[in-house]
């Protein structure tokens, strides 16, 4: 089966049939090694056990930006190359991102509360992030006041493209502004500054959790075609009653 | 394994993506028994697509 070949709806039920069993068993192995490891992890010089939650927030926070980069490729999937799978995996995308978002924001919070002295300061990473999540909620809105899902998309698309933007500023706003956020200590020029006994579990988490999207984006993705399907018939339904 | 004078931050965390993840994986679930629902009794009311398959028929 080529790529080509998953412009085929029928085509794409069927491979992802074959792969979810696959793909959940793997997410939820890999997710149990990352919550043991994280468990057994040992407390950070500094923050003590708090450290934890940075293995449960970091693939989140990750994930969030990762999403919105992936229905951004869909967004161009729909204006430019008109793929019949495009608006499709750029709705399925949006609530899982948005959950993903969330709980990066509130995860933060718990980890803020007892570091930083506070559950939220307006400073630039935390309040982009927040821009993200209403994005996300603004981007499901969208698709839930259009009721043709070719307008739809073409609006959500543009949304998302626009949207993309803040994706350079919630990496680099710690760079750019003075915040109480941390600046990057993995995914930075010169390789990660954490010790091993936290990185390993950190990246295996994030594997985990980059599975779990997967998994349920594809299952998300086959849901959304069968609605679909259901507005297909319905509407053929309607037009032979009429006639 | 002791989580210190922070646990409750610490378990709050964790207990919550638990939680929305499940929640995630249940609506899933439940759209995709409704959407076949739908498509079963559009099919019984005599609805076939185009092509001819079952709408059903996604395997």
């Amino acid at each position: 089966m080529t790529l080509i070949d998953l412009a085929n709806p029928t085509k794409f039920l069927s491979l992802t049939a074959r792969m979810l069993p696959w793909l959940a068993g793997a997410t939820a192995i890999l997710l149990l090694i990352g919550f043991y490891q994280a468990a057994m992890a040992p407390d950070d010089y500094q923050q003590g056990a708090t450290v934890k939650i940075m293995f449960i927030h970091v693939p989140n926070a990750w994930l969030s930006m990762f999403v919105w980069g992936v229905m951004s490729i869909a967004a161009l999937g729909t204006l430019v190359w008109r793929h019949p799978l495009a608006d499709v995996a750029a709705k399925a995308a949006a609530p899982i991102g948005a959950a993903f978002t969330f709980l990066a924001l509130v995860t933060g919070s718990l980890w803020g509360r007892p570091m930083w002295g506070t559950y939220w300061q307006w400073d630039a990473r935390l309040t982009s992030v927040l821009v993200l999540f209403l994005m996300y909620l603004g981007l499901m809105a969208l698709w839930r006041a259009v009721d043709d899902p070719a307008r739809a998309a073409r609006a959500a698309a543009v949304l998302t493209l626009v949207g993309a933007l803040n994706l350079p500023i919630i990496k680099f706003s710690v760079d750019w502004w003075n915040t109480l956020h941390q600046p990057a200590s993995v995914l930075r020029m010169g390789g990660p500054t954490l010790d091993k006994a936290f990185l390993i579990p950190l990246l295996v988490m994030a594997v985990g959790f980059s599975l779990l999207f997967v998994t349920l984006h594809l299952a998300a993705m086959r849901n959304e075609i069968l609605r679909r399907r259901v507005r297909s018939l319905q509407m053929m339904q309607a037009s032979q009653q009429a006639a | 394994m002791s989580l210190g004078p922070y646990a409750s931050f610490i378990v709050t965390s964790y207990t919550l993506v638990a939680a929305v993840v499940v929640l995630l994986i249940i609506w899933i679930a439940i759209d995709y028994r409704l959407q076949k629902e739908r498509l079963r009794e559009l099919e019984a009311s005599g609805v076939t697509r185009r092509s001819g398959r079952q709408a059903t028929d996604i395997r």
